[in-house]
């Protein structure tokens, strides 16, 4: 057939197929620190799920003979708090809480962000600005003292922790997927899909999401050592997880009187949330450069 | 620039009247009466009608918010249920602590996080590039709360050099510029500087990497420029970004400074706050987040505006 | 509703005579939002005006400087702008009367400049060429799209499952045309669709477009700034000039004898093969006007060389040139009783 004869631009080398996640996952695997970070990760929360098969002392076993013992006493690896209850037992069952109220919020605010984002950058007019200018308020408060507002209003609990910390992470993923999707909506193959007879919902499906969810993604994970921190904040402050639970913010908080008498026990606590949010971060870096997503 | 200005006044109008309904919805959303904590635990259905009616709770919501946003503007925020003094009065002495304390930790934060964050743009990709880098990384990822627990353990416990809680004889009223007064400033300060340190560094060290690779620096040098005057030249383009990103970690410290407040039992707004959460004390919960977010949009106002006039490039629009 | 049969909009409902596509008017004005409370301060007349038909199986070129308006008036066609005002009719069907937006699109396809942009990178071409039969429910969309693969030259078994970063810009921009084909469309308009390709790549899409159009009985719209191409692929040329036609006529006639002096600068300004023939003066100087406050009378005059009174006093209507009413010409010179001093004086009595 003569319109597929003048072939002569087509004389090239194949060059084997490769999706994008391919490549994610290839240079991922090439970046030793976050691959380090995210064993470590990982570690913890599967430290945290299968905490009870660990063989550890019982976290909530109180003892008045054994209080604020030190780091290396005999049976307590880690030292005791200030109830006498073991400190590694209470770490490593401490990971479920917090990780789990840490993590969370920032998994429901990607969804319902990134749904609030993507209808206003796609829908724009109206919609957009009623959207976005909602956004705008909620932006208007640095997050710390946001999280804390809605948390002391609502109470001490896990699940208020989780809503208040949800709202908060809510308008910046919410901004960043508006942007993203008003950035792809201006390109010529939206235009061609439109011409195609796409709905909004089909060309959003089809053509958007898979565009913007990367970036989005990205940011996201950004936002969760941010989100360790101000969950282990609001339980430090006593308006997060209730006591006797074993939770990191909590546990510096209880153990805060007793940095006269046993000061690195005292410590230990922190310094996982520092640990989390470090190695937290450092994928997140990983994840931007193995994703190709500018910032 | 006059015409921005006055948009960017009336574009933050809405914004500041929503950060109103949501500090007044905080009272409503809050689980149980708020009237119980100051309510006889006997009072009878009438003498709860009538305190209701007292407070103005018996009226609808929207009237609710238009008599206390009209008390609001005009100064009154209530009376604080725990010690009965005006809220006003309360943030306002309590912030004037909290700003103290956000100044100071900006004044170690900015010049730090400005020079390294400059430095490793200028020698991107070498080994003083990579430490500040992981500097700033530990920055942004420590809990400060926790890093001030660590400093009062080695500079308070440990040690014995500096004060652990307080603001230095006298109480929260009396502050004055000297040694007994500012060992106690110190640690808070230091503390809450470690973050806005991690961002700068890390926004700066972008930025003036980002600079230094446009081809307008290649055409400096080609025409003759000395290393000094493109120098010059890329701190021009970088001022405004990196001074709108000061100006937002400003109103950050005065309004995250919660958790270090409490730490250091620092006689500021945050400490003020936990205060209120604990005695559930909601009108000076609900006058203390107001003006600190108020103090949050206007930061943001002035940063924009600021930004606005040292950028030719964001006259328009 | 039988108009709304998938079939029906290939039949040649109008009969050989009806044009394809008739633009009556067309107008589109964007708003200039500035100052306070973002009023609109000022419009930019992109579209002001616009008529012309294209017939069917022939290829219509539209040429222009950027900023005339080709590109609005192509998006105007396909309904991807709404219409200020004008009318549309898609081969005797108005356009919101007798058949719907999607309706027309059906018909109207359109291939985009920048053969990147319009491939979604996360798609393999295959998936983006069947996206348009899978919303119109075709059966065996992908089947389809691997058959288009083929004859647009890409062996679908080695192209079909690669992603638009894979492919060279001549490859991509004949994946472009195939997705545009995918909808089985009887009008397809060619946006700038060959002006970023190497030269020798864009003589192949020439090729294969002439011979698509032969093989599939298409009428194509034809938008390009490069009036050599355009002579090589167009029947009709119409020429735009701030929103505006200024002449319209046969190919042939109009590269022989331009009536207008804005065609006739632009026939200077193209280069040349023959040494005799050299460029000595810019035939136009400067660039054109604002279109947000365009030159009152021709629009032309500020920068005509034959420009008068009139010209800036009245505004010109295409007349016919030379006896000929398939070429015509908006300039007063070309008018009878214009007032223009090369005009004849009055009509032929």
């Amino acid at each position: 057939m003569s319109a597929a004869s003048d072939t002569a631009e087509l004389a090239e080398p194949v060059v084997k197929t490769r999706g994008y996640w391919s490549g994610v996952v290839r240079r991922f695997s090439r970046d030793p620190v976050a691959l380090t970070c995210a064993v470590i990760v990982l570690a913890l929360i599967l430290a945290a799920i299968f905490a009870p098969y660990l063989g550890l002392n019982d976290p909530y076993h109180a003892s008045m003979i054994k209080r604020l013992k030190p780091i290396g006493y005999p049976g307590f690896p880690l030292g005791t708090d200030e109830q006498g209850r073991d400190m590694l037992s209470r770490l490593i069952y401490g990971g479920r809480l917090t990780l789990f109220v840490g993590l969370m919020p920032v998994v429901f605010a990607f969804f319902i962000g990134s749904a609030l984002g993507l209808v206003a950058g796609y829908a724009g007019g109206w919609i957009n600005t009623l959207i976005m200018r909602t956004v705008d308020v909620f932006f208007a408060f640095p997050s710390v003292l946001l999280a804390i507002a809605i948390s002391s209003a609502l109470g001490a609990g896990i699940i208020n922790s989780l809503v208040s910390l949800t709202i908060v992470f809510i308008p910046p993923i919410a901004r960043v997927a508006e942007s993203a999707t008003a950035g792809v909506r201006s390109l010529d193959y939206i235009d061609a899909a439109r011409a195609s007879g796409g709905g909004a919902l089909t060309i959003i499906r089809v053509h958007i999401i898979g565009n913007v969810l990367g970036p989005i993604f990205v940011y996201a994970t950004s936002l969760t050592s941010v989100c360790m921190i101000l969950a282990a904040g609001l339980s430090f402050l006593g308006i997060g997880v209730r006591p006797p639970e074993p939770e990191w913010g909590l546990m510096l908080n209880t153990l805060r009187t007793a940095i006269y008498v046993n000061p690195w026990v005292a410590a230990l606590p922190g310094l996982m949330i520092f640990i989390t949010s470090l190695c937290l971060n450092l994928l997140s870096d990983g994840l931007r450069s193995a994703m190709n997503v500018k910032d | 620039m006059f015409t921005y200005l006055v948009r960017r006044l009336i574009y933050v109008l809405p914004v500041a009247v929503g950060v109103s309904v949501i500090c007044f919805l905080l009272v409503h959303i809050a689980p149980g009466d708020p009237l119980t904590a100051i309510m006889p635990v006997d009072a009878t259905q009438e003498e709860q009608a009538a305190m209701r009616s007292a407070y103005g709770l018996d009226k609808p919501l929207p009237v609710q918010y238009a008599i206390w946003i009209g008390k609001a503007v005009s100064g009154d925020l209530g009376k604080s249920i725990a010690t009965g003094r005006p809220v006003a009065d309360e943030v306002f002495s309590a912030v004037k602590n909290s700003l103290l304390l956000a100044f100071s930790a900006s004044v170690i934060a900015f010049p730090i996080g400005l020079f390294l964050g400059f430095l490793a743009g200028y020698y991107r990709d070498t080994i003083f590039d990579r430490l500040v880098t992981s500097v700033a990384i530990t920055g942004v990822s420590v809990p400060n709360y926790w890093l001030g627990i660590v400093l009062v353990i080695i500079f308070s416990v440990q040690l014995g050099w500096l004060p652990s809680m307080g603001a230095g004889p006298g109480g929260s009223g009396s502050w004055s510029w000297d040694y007994a007064h500012i060992r106690h400033l110190i640690l808070p300060a230091v503390t809450l500087a470690v973050v806005p340190i991690g961002i700068v560094a890390r926004t700066v060290r972008a930025l003036v990497g980002d600079i230094f690779s446009m081809d307008f620096v290649q055409a400096l040098y080609a025409k003759g420029l000395t290393h000094g005057d493109v120098l010059f030249h890329v701190i021009r383009n970088a001022a405004p970004t990196a001074l709108s990103v000061m100006g937002l970690q400003l109103g950050y410290l005065l309004g995250g400074s919660i958790l270090i407040e409490t730490v250091f039992n620092w006689p500021g707004s945050g400490f003020l706050l936990s205060n209120a959460i604990f005695q559930r004390d909601l009108p000076l919960l609900q006058g203390t987040i107001l003006i600190l977010s108020l103090f949050f949009v206007g930061m943001n106002l002035i940063v924009d505006v600021a930004q606005a006039a040292i950028d030719p490039r964001i006259k328009r629009s | 509703m039988s108009k709304t049969d998938p079939r029906s909009a290939k039949a040649d409902r109008g009969g050989p005579n009806q044009p394809l596509i008739i633009a009556k008017d067309l107008k589109k004005h964007f708003p200039i939002r500035s100052g306070l409370f973002n009023r609109q301060s000022a419009t930019v007349r992109a579209v002001d005006g616009v008529s012309f038909d294209v017939k069917k199986g022939e290829t219509l070129g539209i040429v222009g400087e950027s900023g005339c308006g080709k590109s609005t008036t192509a998006r105007l066609l396909v309904g991807l702008i709404d219409l200020d005002e004008g009318h549309i009719v898609f081969d005797g069907d108005g356009l919101g009367e007798d058949i719907s937006l999607k309706e027309l699109r059906r018909g109207v396809q359109m291939v985009f400049q920048d053969s990147y942009a319009s491939l979604n990178p996360r798609l393999t071409i295959v998936d983006s060429v069947a996206f348009g039969p899978k919303i119109l429910g075709l059966g065996n969309p992908t089947g389809r799209a691997r058959d288009l693969l083929g004859r647009v030259g890409l062996d679908p078994n080695r192209f079909a499952d690669r992603y638009p970063h894979e492919l060279s810009g001549g490859q991509r921009q004949r994946v472009n045309i195939a997705r545009a084909l995918a909808m089985e469309p009887r009008l397809v308009i060619l946006d700038e669709a060959v002006s970023a390709l190497d030269k020798s790549v864009e003589a192949q899409v020439l090729n294969l477009l002439n011979d698509l159009r032969r093989e599939f009985g298409l009428t194509y719209v034809f938008i390009s700034h490069d009036l050599n191409v355009v002579r090589y692929i167009s029947d009709r040329v119409l020429v735009m000039y701030l929103g505006e036609v200024v002449e319209i006529g046969p190919a042939d006639v109009i590269y022989e004898n331009q009536a207008h002096p804005y065609t006739a600068s632009l026939f200077a300004a193209m280069p040349s093969m023959d040494p005799d023939n050299l460029t000595e003066e810019p035939p136009l100087a400067g660039d054109p006007p604002n279109p947000i406050d365009p030159p009152s009378g021709c629009r032309f005059h500020t920068r005509c060389k034959f420009a008068e009174g009139v010209c800036s006093a009245k505004t010109p209507k295409l007349s016919v040139i030379g006896g000929d009413d398939t070429h015509q010409a908006a300039c007063h010179m070309q008018e009878p009783g214009s007032g223009h001093s090369a005009a004849i004086k009055e009509a032929a009595e």
